[in-house]
């Protein structure tokens, strides 16, 4: 049976689920009893500068039935007393010393600030620290969190101040709050953080109370942008990931993965596109702890189907065929084809092809069903009729190559070939 | 014997609760409705006579336009809260489900559709709004789906329409045909009541055509006249003992339960039921439910051809009728005028009939069995003096149309629903009220 057993910048943890920094590992009874449960880690909810939250603190984003597809919050870092907290790692620590604690920190902005805080938390015995410079809301306007992450200089200079104290990994959480991710990364990485995480929340407005008129989350008739996360966000993290795992200065360091992963499949994707270790929170906050065992079996039996004894023959795997969009094969050429047998005649593919891509769907009149088939000289191959129809196997894409060679884009143009002909 | 008072109130209730309880909640609805997948040319909205944009109301309870979802079905059928309780959805709408092709549970659309309608009349909502009186009027005989239906679209278009209806309360079969235990008299007053709302309609009721109301005067007073007065003679068997003590027509008995309340309607010990139609199965299912010890069903043909659909037929099973196929009755056997016993002749099919379907040959074999009460459910015969009698074509009772609009041989005489096609469902009956509403507004154009 494959192994899970993971090694982040020398912290070992039974496997790569962490729980991210965040209310699920606030205080030492939810840590333990996460550890109970089987999480490999912890990234012990941010520390440092003196807060007061708000009440309420959540709003979320229904989709078609489903609950929480996306979980937006405006609470803020601990607001607990930080020798208590300091006291709670410790004892943690000490009765599960084979998981990974790892500690995320916002300090007040200064140098000594930073120092004292890294020398405190390093006393509790933590295996590492994370630098959290990527909250979105309540800290920004304090010049912390985002406000950091967002300017590569600031960022590069805090972590310098962090340096030159720590002695166990820095991982430094990235904001996604920018267009690119990797100049502050990059600014991280050349100051000495010898890891990097992310994605932090995205800042949004998950909604609007159609009743009182009030944005959600309700906080006494206002409300205030707030952090976005849940599975809604997972194609943005991924490919923020890749950005990070493509960049010749950021790809030097492990990264651990966030962003909706809620599934053994969320968790190996984000592996395969760079991620040592990955980080979960929104799916325990909607469901609790007892997600990790089918987090872990799920991913081990994927492991050994695909012979992969260990998390690092795959890890990576995927960042090289994710390439820019002149090098792909103009040659390539699929069209869609429709299984009689399996088609339920709900006119899905045909509709969506009809009204929204290329009319190439055929609909022969039935009582009370029609008859639906491809076109396939309109083809264009775009996938959509496939990823409508409600049932699995029923459209197939079939290749139907244009030329036997490979043939980019730039290729293409130096033959003279014609242009939009479709 | 034949007796009343069987049973307790409470057992009363328990037989005669609704058999398709609505939706408690918003979230229960919910589920289902983000079920439904949305298909594009439905196959539900197909195999609904009235084309309910089924997707399109589901959508609209998914989103939470409950309003919108109910003026999507009442603009199609305005009956479409009593159809939701009524339809035979197992070969319409639900029937053609694409989920059946996936082998998987159907969009209970018939549920979804009450929870709409139910939300809009306990509301009252007033969903449509009557055009200003363009002084036109129409006259309707027979306040049943058809007659309904074609009043309220001439009524939004501003016609004034004066339905006569020779009973005491409007609704036809949906208030006096149909189990208790689908629809109750109570929500049939209220969708009558909810029909009304719109304005522009008077019912005047104990009137009929033909006995207070000739046709050749209506024509002369209105602008066009739209015949839905359905069907209503029970047929008759046509054997001896046919007048004992005993033997009953089901919509009469139907209709006593619905009327008289449960307690009071006298049902026998060993019941036979003739027919194996929606009425019979109604017809029988209540016997049992009032409390008759035994009730067969008796049917001339086979499961094949029966005119109820398979859920119905399963609805006796699961009360304890016994079912007899291929029994034809041939005598009803009385003593002190009463009835004992039915004797009945075992049949085989034969080649198709006109029906299509195979006809029941007799096989000269018969057999008897006591019973001390007979209901008789093979179907209605049309009013085919009253229809000869005004002057209109037919065919054997039913009123000649041409084309789908109800368009009689009398001009501005239109007929729709049972009276027309010798009785299908209710839905039918709207959706025929509906087209025939179409072809007069178009002909007052003329007028």
């Amino acid at each position: 049976m494959a192994s899970l057993h993971t090694n982040y910048l020398g912290i070992t943890s039974p496997n790569p689920f962490w729980l991210a920094s965040a209310p699920p590992t606030d205080k030492k009874i939810n840590v333990l009893r996460a550890f109970e449960a089987g999480w490999g880690g912890v990234v012990w909810k941010t520390l440092g500068s003196q807060i007061k939250n708000v009440s309420s603190r959540y709003s979320a984003v229904d989709y078609h039935g489903s609950r929480v597809m996306g979980l937006n919050n405006i609470e803020l870092i601990s607001d607990r007393p930080l020798e208590l907290n300091l006291r709670e790692i410790r004892e943690c620590i000490r009765l599960f010393p084979d998981r990974a604690m790892i500690v995320s920190l916002m300090a007040d902005n200064d140098r000594d600030s930073w120092h004292e805080l890294i020398r405190k938390v390093e006393d509790t015995g933590a295996h590492g620290l994370e630098l959290n410079f990527g909250c979105p809301h309540g800290m920004t306007e304090r010049g912390m969190g985002a406000a950091v992450g967002q300017d590569p200089v600031i960022a590069r200079l805090v972590t310098e101040w962090v340096m030159e104290v720590a002695t166990i990994p820095v991982i430094t959480k990235l904001t996604p709050n920018v267009h690119s991710v990797v100049p502050t990364g990059r600014a991280a990485v050349e100051a000495g953080s010898q890891g990097l995480s992310l994605i932090n929340t995205i800042q949004s407005v998950t909604g609007v109370d159609l009743d009182t008129f009030i944005p959600n989350p309700n906080v006494g008739g206002k409300s205030t942008f707030g952090g976005y996360c849940g599975p809604a966000v997972k194609p943005i993290a991924l490919k923020m990931l890749t950005t990070i795992a493509q960049d010749s200065i950021t790809s030097k360091v492990p990264i651990s993965g966030i962003g909706g992963i809620s599934t053994w499949k969320d968790a190996a994707e984000f592996m395969l596109l760079g991620s040592t270790t990955v980080q979960v929170c929104t799916a325990v906050m909607k469901h609790g702890f007892r997600i990790i065992d089918g987090l872990c079996e799920g991913l081990s039996n994927w492991m050994d189907e695909k012979g992969f004894n260990r998390t690092t023959d795959f890890i990576g795997r995927s960042v090289p065929t994710l390439t820019h969009w002149e090098d792909l094969d103009l040659n390539y050429h699929i069209v869609a084809r429709i299984d009689p047998d399996k088609c339920i005649h709900c006119g899905l593919c045909y509709i969506a092809c009809e009204d929204a891509s290329h009319q190439s769907i055929s609909l022969t009149p039935g009582h009370p069903y029609n008859t639906y088939a491809i076109k396939e000289d309109e083809c264009v191959g775009c996938n959509l009729c496939k990823l409508v129809c409600p049932v699995d196997g029923c459209i197939t894409m079939v290749e139907q190559r244009v030329g036997p060679e490979y043939l980019n884009w730039k290729e293409f143009q130096q033959r003279g070939l014609p242009l939009n002909d479709h | 014997m034949i007796r009343d008072n069987r049973l307790t109130k409470e057992q009363y209730d328990r037989n005669f609760s609704d058999i398709h309880p609505p939706f408690e909640t918003r979230d229960a609805a919910l589920v289902d409705a983000n079920r439904c997948l949305f298909c594009y040319d439905a196959p539900c909205t197909k195999s609904c006579p009235t084309g309910i944009d089924v997707p399109k109301f589901i959508k609209q309870i998914a989103t939470d336009d409950i309003k919108g979802s109910a003026r999507t079905i009442f603009l199609s059928n305005i009956m479409g809260g009593g159809c939701s309780r009524v339809c035979p959805v197992e070969k319409l709408c639900e029937g053609a489900c694409v989920y059946n092709l996936m082998e998987e549970e159907p969009i209970p659309i018939a549920r979804l559709q009450r929870y709409s309608t139910d939300r809009a009349m306990q509301g009252k909502w007033p969903l449509f709004v009557r055009k200003p009186s363009g002084g036109h009027r129409v006259a309707v005989i027979g306040a049943g789906p058809a007659g309904l239906s074609a009043a309220h679209v001439l009524s939004r278009e501003g016609v004034d329409v004066t339905i006569f209806e020779k009973e005491e309360k409007g609704g036809g079969l949906m208030t006096y045909g149909v189990a208790a235990y689908k629809v109750t008299p109570e929500y049939c007053a209220e969708e009558l009541d909810y029909i009304l709302s719109l304005g522009g309609i008077t019912v005047q009721y104990g009137a009929e055509l033909g006995k207070d109301l000739p046709l050749e005067q209506l024509r002369e007073e209105y602008d066009a006249v739209f015949l839905a007065f359905g069907v209503g003679l029970a047929r008759r068997l046509d054997i001896p003992g046919e007048e004992l003590n005993g033997v009953v027509d089901a919509l009469r008995f139907i209709y006593s339960i619905r009327a008289d309340g449960f307690p009071s309607v006298p049902v026998g010990d060993k019941v036979a039921v003739i027919g194996m139609g929606m009425t019979a199965i109604d017809a029988a299912t209540q016997a049992r439910r009032l409390g008759a010890g035994e009730v067969t069903l008796l049917y001339r043909r086979t499961e094949e051809e029966m005119p109820c659909t398979k859920a119905e037929l399963e609805i006796a099973r699961l009360d304890g009728c016994r079912i007899y196929w291929l029994a034809a009755p041939c005598e009803v056997i009385g003593s002190d005028g009463r009835v004992t016993q039915l004797r009945c002749e075992k049949m085989e099919l034969g080649p198709p009939d006109a029906s299509g379907r195979r006809a029941p040959c007799p096989t000269g074999e018969t057999f008897a069995m006591d019973v001390d009460m007979v209901i008789k459910a093979t179907g209605q015969m049309p009013f085919e003096q009253m229809v000869d009698a005004g002057g209109l074509s037919h065919h054997g009772g039913k009123i000649e149309t041409t084309g789908l609009h109800g368009i009689t041989s009398l001009p501005g005489v239109f007929a729709g629903g049972d009276c027309v096609n010798g009785g299908k469902e209710v839905v039918d009956a709207v959706q025929a009220g509906k087209l025939s509403a179409a072809a007069i507004l178009s002909y007052l154009q003329t007028v």
